[in-house]
């Protein structure tokens, strides 16, 4: 007979070692279908590693994949910590994105040095926008933000539509659904030359430090803590646990639109209905992948964006499907899941009466 | 006696993880007895029934059982079933019954032929009146159980066990719930069912009731049975020995003089979302150096009274003073401010963030404070000094002060909150069933605390359901009942169970 039990506490080897065991299982299990597509593994996975690592090039294109990921796994990381289930990242990646070109296409031409911190700024205040309405239905009526956030997605997306047809189509874009451009100076400048990668990678770097900063450390952090791990007790000592929700609910958002700040206004420079393939959902698998801490959503980021980047990478090499990124992503996260699992629980074999444990 | 053994435990062993509930515990008992099973909190006493009921599988040790004609027969572990068909009987301390349905149809649920297309309702009615008629314990049988009341549900609960022919009944603390004059019914019908041929084991930590209704005492301690004798060679001071492993610490208790009002409730209603969490007009005075007890039968409102005063509820009319201050809109942090010491009656779900380590439960109400914050930063050093300071002043046992709270046991995290809450010197201390699943050592420190809290000056409401505990400590009495408060006299246990009971005051 097999019985599950508890631990009593979780080791730390168990933390660092669930993740990145994880990623090996999932690599290891992605090898089947690799074989079933008659490639060598080995072969592959070494054309993987040389499209992400083989040149500088590879290098950047994996940190441009990773920046978008960093600020929604960040959204999902915080907001989960509050135990505020936001999956509209991706809603709210497209109302920050929608908030860049409203401003940055010729609304306000200024010099860059106002113009691109006031397209950071209400991209990001549009974002928290986007969360702050569902959050208010949850604190005030009880409505499943899980239930709401994710409905948003689809209204905003089909808003975004409208928009890219109407007041944001670009009258020089010859009727094709997009925005127009985004001011050259109110782009994010680059890091390199001739490479994709921008400045969006290091406001995303600052602002995961801030993030672990904070919430190891101030007061905000703490109140986020206790009402995400014990609501009740945190409402008895006298947290006000929905200021405490509102907060982190703005930031998540505000983070989420950062997502689509930084895509428009680092890369794409315009806004099109297919901006982020899912970079707001994909945001969730990098959160839960990094154990809720900002700094490991920064490393899952890097993880996915390799995967991800990688996979490309090796189709083109050897002609097999780039769709197994996807499955190494999502064999990931069952491994992680079932490793939190193992990491709390205990397996017990306990024989029949008689026999000591 | 060998012969007159229905049932015999021997050797059984039980771990939670590293936790032992039960090592190597051995017991019989004899036909016709009332076993009473002592021990504290956690002792393992609960485990070690559900072992015999076939709810936990033993690691280890066998049960038997004696069939009608007294053979013993080993019981297959860890299957119900087979208990229920052995003669076994068990009252859980929280009631199995279906609320919606009466108690007739109660008793015989789950005891009736599935193939069967028709019920025999006549022969089980003939059959209940039987037993009602001979122990005694009466309620009514075609009413919604959902109307009874806690008494007579639990004696819906004994009828369904002895409906299914048990020969052995175990109670899990009957008498937790019930009013002191309940409880002696309870017994009394225990005695006629005895002088039926059952044989009864009732878990308990009370030991007056241990004391004068039971055949034979057994006493476990950190899970193993650590003594057993007749009830006519045991004292008080004997078994609280055997359960403690140490004679327990009186807690000494002054007269004082009541000073100035530090709460004042005034016409309070509170309409909560459940009987237990209702006031109706309640008024009430709590004065300096003064502990008021707050006695009532479980679900009486002490929910309401206790959210009250640590501000998680708003009154719907009536005021409420702390030190002649009026509180229109209280909340937590606003009760906190006013010199209020809570602590709260579960203090795993309430009391602490088992998540987050011992030092910042011990910060977790005074996150205002500039010695643990400095522009909205925690002063992680002086939050570490506070920690260590007061787990010593306040004997905070576990694995230290970075460890998450959560792993320290009940009563280190009841002195983690007593921590928290006496450093702050209140005027006015909440304490909601302070003691309840605490240790002898641990219930007699939080005594200790309060009377030194009302020595120091502050008022305190003490909400508890043992009764012993409300005489033992407090300077007045008021009996909770329906919402309502009534003041009582502190040292007239008989008025006091009839006024928790609902009879005239």
């Amino acid at each position: 007979m097999i019985r599950i039990e508890p631990r009593e506490a979780t080791s730390r080897t168990f933390s660092v070692g669930v993740p990145v065991l994880s990623a090996l299982i999932s690599l290891a299990f992605a090898a089947i279908p690799l074989l079933a597509a008659g490639a060598n593994p080995i072969t592959a996975y070494g054309e993987m590693f040389k499209g992400v690592f083989g040149s500088v090039f590879a290098v950047t294109e994996m940190l441009t994949r990773a920046t978008p990921l960093i600020f929604t796994g960040l959204a999902a990381a915080l907001a989960f910590r509050a135990k505020l289930w936001n999956i509209g990242g991706e809603g709210q990646l497209y109302l920050g994105a929608m908030a860049a070109v409203a401003i940055g296409s010729g609304l306000l031409d200024i010099s860059g040095i106002l113009l691109i911190p006031i397209i950071i700024v209400l991209g990001a205040a549009a974002g928290a926008a986007g969360m702050a309405a569902p959050t208010y239905l949850k604190v005030r009526f009880g409505a499943d933000e899980v239930v709401t956030t994710l409905l948003l997605n689809f209204i905003i997306l089909i808003f975004v539509q409208m928009m890219l047809e109407g007041p944001l189509q670009d009258p020089m874009g010859l009727g094709w659904p997009q925005s127009a451009p985004v001011l050259d100076q109110g782009m994010l400048p680059p890091l390199m030359d001739r490479m994709r990668v921008h400045s969006g990678l290091i406001l995303a770097l600052v602002l995961a430090g801030l993030a672990q900063f904070m919430l190891a450390r101030s007061v905000w952090g703490f109140k986020l803590r206790a009402v995400g791990e014990n609501a009740a007790a945190a409402r008895h000592a006298g947290i006000n646990v929905n200021r405490s929700l509102f907060g982190v609910a703005l930031i998540s958002g505000g983070f989420a639109g950062l997502a689509g700040v930084s895509e428009v206004a680092g890369l794409k420079g315009y806004l099109t209905a297919d901006l982020s393939p899912g970079f707001g959902y994909t945001g969730i698998v990098v959160a839960m992948l990094a154990g809720l801490s900002p700094i490991g959503v920064v490393i899952a980021a890097l993880f996915i964006a390799s995967v991800f980047v990688g996979a490309d990478g090796m189709s083109r090499a050897m002609g097999v499907s780039s769709f197994l990124a996807d499955l190494v992503v999502s064999v990931s996260l069952l491994c992680v899941l079932v490793g939190g699992f193992i990491a709390k629980y205990r397996i017990v074999r306990s024989g029949k009466a008689g026999a000591t444990t | 006696m060998a012969e007159n053994t229905v049932l015999k435990l021997s050797g059984l062993s039980k771990r939670f993880g590293s936790v032992v509930a039960n090592d190597d515990v051995s017991l019989t008992l004899v036909k016709g007895e009332v076993l009473a099973l002592l021990g504290e909190n956690g002792a393992g006493k609960t485990t070690l029934m559900n072992m015999l009921f076939g709810h936990y599988l033993p690691d280890a040790g066998t049960v038997e059982v004696a069939d009608a004609n007294g053979v013993l027969h080993a019981l297959p572990l860890g299957h119900p079933q087979a208990a229920l068909a052995a003669g076994i009987g068990m009252v859980h301390q929280h009631f199995a019954l279906a609320e919606n349905i009466n108690a007739l149809d109660n008793i015989t649920l789950g005891s009736e032929p599935l193939r069967s297309l028709k019920r025999n309702r006549a022969a089980a009615r003939a059959k209940i009146d039987g037993i009602i008629e001979r122990s005694g314990l009466k309620a009514p049988l075609d009413v919604p159980v959902g109307q009874l009341s806690v008494g007579e549900r639990q004696r819906v609960e004994i009828l369904k066990a002895l409906y299914r022919d048990a020969r052995i009944l175990v109670l899990d603390e009957p008498t937790a719930v019930l009013t002191p004059q309940e409880a002696d019914t309870l017994f009394s019908n225990i005695r006629s069912m005895i002088t039926d041929g059952l044989s009864v084991i009732f878990i308990s930590h009370k030991l007056r009731e241990v004391l004068e209704f039971s055949d034979r005492i057994a006493v476990l301690r950190h899970g193993r049975k650590v003594g057993e004798m007749a009830t006519t060679d045991a004292d008080e001071a004997k078994i609280a020995r055997m359960m403690v492993g140490a004679d327990t610490p009186k807690v000494a208790r002054q007269e004082m003089s009541p000073g100035a009002p530090v709460l004042s409730l005034k016409n309070v209603s509170v309409s909560g979302r459940s009987q237990r969490e209702t006031l109706d007009n309640v008024s009430l005075t709590v004065n300096a150096n003064e502990i008021l007890g707050v006695a009532g039968i479980s679900g009486n409102g002490q929910a309401g009274l206790a959210q009250l005063i640590a501000g998680l509820v708003q009154p719907s009319s009536g005021t409420i003073a702390v030190d002649d201050e009026d509180i229109p809109k209280p909340t937590p942090s606003r009760m906190v401010q006013a010199g209020v010491g809570r602590i709260p009656e579960d203090r795993h779900h309430e009391g602490i963030v088992g998540a987050m380590s011992v030092a910042e439960n011990m910060v977790i109400e005074r996150l205002d404070d500039p010695d643990i914050q400095s522009l909205g930063l925690l002063r992680r050093e002086a939050i570490a000094d506070n920690a260590v300071k007061l787990a010593q002043a306040y004997d905070v046992r576990g694995p230290g002060v970075d460890a998450s709270a959560r792993l320290l046991s009940g009563g280190n995290i009841q002195k983690l909150i007593l921590a928290r809450v006496f450093e702050r010197a209140p005027r006015l201390i909440l304490a909601n069933q302070p003691t309840r699943g605490l240790d002898m050592g641990a219930a007699a420190t939080v005594g200790r605390r309060l009377l030194e809290a009302r020595a120091r000056g502050a008022g305190i409401v003490l909400i508890s359901e043992d009764l012993d505990e409300i005489l033992g400590l407090a300077d007045r009495i008021a009996v909770i009942r329906d919402g309502h408060l009534t003041e009582a006299p502190t040292n007239n246990r008989e008025q006091i169970g009839l006024m928790m009971a609902g009879a005239a005051a």
